[in-house]
């Protein structure tokens, strides 16, 4: 049962993977995972093929669900700020 | 019975609520429990600042050497950015997500085939191996798993040289390789098997014609290492492997530092047994694997007997756990592989540009056969120690974490022909798929900075400055 995601699907899973990948206290899995939501969204708006489009959904769904999990455990063992990082902007 | 259906609503209605918050109870029970901080130098720092800015005594007592020691800045963050990938990487959040569940729940052992828990763990770590294979296009059954890579460099050496001892006694490795070759190599002349140790130019390149001379008749196995661990130097595996094809000698190559980075193809490499690491690929430590060729057959004889797991070459229960995390890491490697090229051969150059543009500093290895994740870099008239020493808020390394403990300079950039002094003050800087550009540029300053603070001390760098040549002076010697 595979439908293709509409313009509008596809804009609130962008914004979940966002705000999931905004939720990790670690400085550096922060940016990787916001880094990485541009990029891989960018390439998936840019395809036609509806078999590889359900591929990156499916995908993109399941690594939603990761970043999910990992931003809760990031929130319970944090550490220090890094030294690049103003403090007090996330501190969860 | 009306009391029966209105208590029925409720509890539904409960429900639903129940459903929609799903989402966020874990991350509700997440900010209520006590967090753990395990590292809490933050608060402290910050009061030390704080005191030091306040107070005139220790204003006017506190040299400038101190300040320059570290950033002092409050509002920022304490904790050093990371820059030592060569050591070892930060475990991927996904890997970590996978690994979870053998901790949980999925404690079978992965031999049992009695039982449902021993299947589970079986499939897990099946397919951990078919991801492994998969990166540098083996098959799945000549993956076999060990403790790390110093365990199948070991076992590739002495297994290979044990085994074929009767017939051939020679074995050939080269000067630059990482220390357990080295040393395991050295512990093979008690079974009387002689070891050539072949030099590298002044960019860390073997020659391969010195290479092709150095095959005997009775020469069994050629360990040359893919990628360098402390100048990110790339062989020519492919120019090797035809070589030991051609001669009919087993070809070992320590992939560690290259394995899932640069492409790496065992069949067209000719490549016969391959050492990986799972924590240098954002798995998790404690796991690594042996690529051992099936066709033609290599042999060897095992290090660890036992039950026969792992083709009888490494016996001993595995870890679901680490072997599924090690999985996922090659996984992720082979997906992110062109992302991860990209944004560390960006991040590469501009530190190398940054850092080069300092003056009297020169990049070590050969800029061509290089891997950008892997940078070192030597500041002529600063001495190395007292520069990672000045470097507090960032992690580096002069060289291989193993000698990081002994002032001694690195026999690697020996081995490249530099001196003493040189190799004294090479730092290495590596670069992995966290890294971000505020990193970076973060670095390039603080090294700017605290090297011209650094030469600023030093008379040999005033002597430079006035153009005298210091190999000219004659030392008065006590």
């Amino acid at each position: 049962m595979s439908v293709a995601p509409s313009r509008t699907q596809f804009l609130s899973l962008y914004r979940q993977y966002i705000r999931s990948a905004n939720n990790f206290t670690n400085y550096n899995f922060r940016k990787y995972f916001l880094r990485k939501a541009r990029t891989s969204f960018e390439n998936g708006s840019k395809l036609n093929n509806s078999h590889e489009l359900d591929e990156f959904w499916l995908e993109a769904h399941k690594e939603l669900a990761v970043l999910k999990r990992q931003a809760v455990v990031s929130q319970m063992y944090t550490f220090d700020q890094l030294v690049v990082e103003p403090l007090g902007k996330k501190q969860a | 019975m009306l009391r029966a259906i209105a208590r029925s609503n409720v509890f539904k209605q409960h429900r639903a609520s129940f459903k929609a918050a799903r989402f966020y109870a874990t991350a509700k029970v997440a900010l209520d429990a006590k967090l753990e901080t395990p590292t809490d130098v933050e608060g402290a720092a910050q009061e030390l600042a704080q005191v030091r800015a306040t107070t005139e005594q220790v204003k006017a007592s506190t040299s400038n050497a101190l300040k320059h020691a570290f950033q002092e800045k409050t509002g920022f963050g304490t904790r050093p950015i990371y820059l030592d990938m060569q050591a070892t990487t930060p475990t991927d959040p996904r890997v970590l997500d996978t690994m979870l569940k053998f901790y949980t729940g999925l404690y079978g052992n992965p031999h049992s085939n009695t039982h449902s828990y021993g299947w589970e763990t079986h499939k897990e770590v099946e397919s951990a191996r078919q991801h492994i294979a998969n990166v540098i296009n083996a098959d799945v059954k000549e993956i076999i798993f060990t403790s790390g890579a110093t365990e199948s460099n070991n076992m590739a050496l002495k297994g290979v040289a044990r085994f074929y001892k009767k017939t051939k006694n020679h074995i050939i490795t080269t000067r630059t390789e990482h220390k357990c070759v080295l040393e395991a190599a050295r512990s093979l002349k008690i079974d009387d098997i002689d070891v050539t140790f072949l030099n590298v130019d002044d960019q860390g390149m073997v020659n391969l014609e010195e290479l092709e001379s150095a095959i005997r008749p009775e020469t069994c196995l050629v360990s040359v290492m893919a990628v360098n661990n402390e100048i990110g130097v790339m062989q020519p595996i492919k120019e090797i492997g035809k070589i030991c094809r051609k001669h009919k000698v087993f070809f070992h190559t320590d992939a560690a530092q290259a394995y899932g980075k640069v492409p790496i193809d065992v069949n067209d490499m000719n490549i016969d047994l391959l050492s990986i690491s799972s924590h240098k690929i954002y798995g998790p430590m404690g796991i690594g694997a042996i690529f051992v060729r099936r066709r033609p057959r290599v042999r060897l004889d095992p290090i660890i007997s036992g039950g026969g797991q792992e083709r009888g070459l490494r016996s001993g229960t595995l870890a679901p756990s680490l072997v599924s995390g090690f999985g996922e890491a090659a996984r992720l490697m082979q997906k992110e592989y062109a992302a991860d090229t990209a944004h560390i051969r960006r991040l590469s150059e501009k530190l190398t540009r940054g850092l080069l543009s300092i003056e009297h500093t020169s990049l070590n290895g050969s800029p061509e056969h290089h891997y950008p994740g892997c940078v070192n870099v030597s500041f002529a008239y600063v001495e190395g120690e007292s520069l990672l020493m000045a470097l507090r808020d960032i992690a580096l390394s002069s060289g291989s974490a193993c000698t990081s403990a002994s002032l001694e300079p690195s026999y690697v950039l020996h081995a490249l022909g530099k001196d003493d002094a040189l190799a004294h003050s090479s730092i290495r800087f590596g670069i992995g798929r966290f890294t971000t550009d505020e990193e970076i540029d973060y670095v390039i300053k603080a090294i700017t900075e605290r090297v011209a603070f650094l030469r600023e001390l030093s008379p040999l760098w005033e002597m430079v400055k006035e153009g005298i040549d210091l190999n000219s002076i004659e030392w008065s010697g006590h």
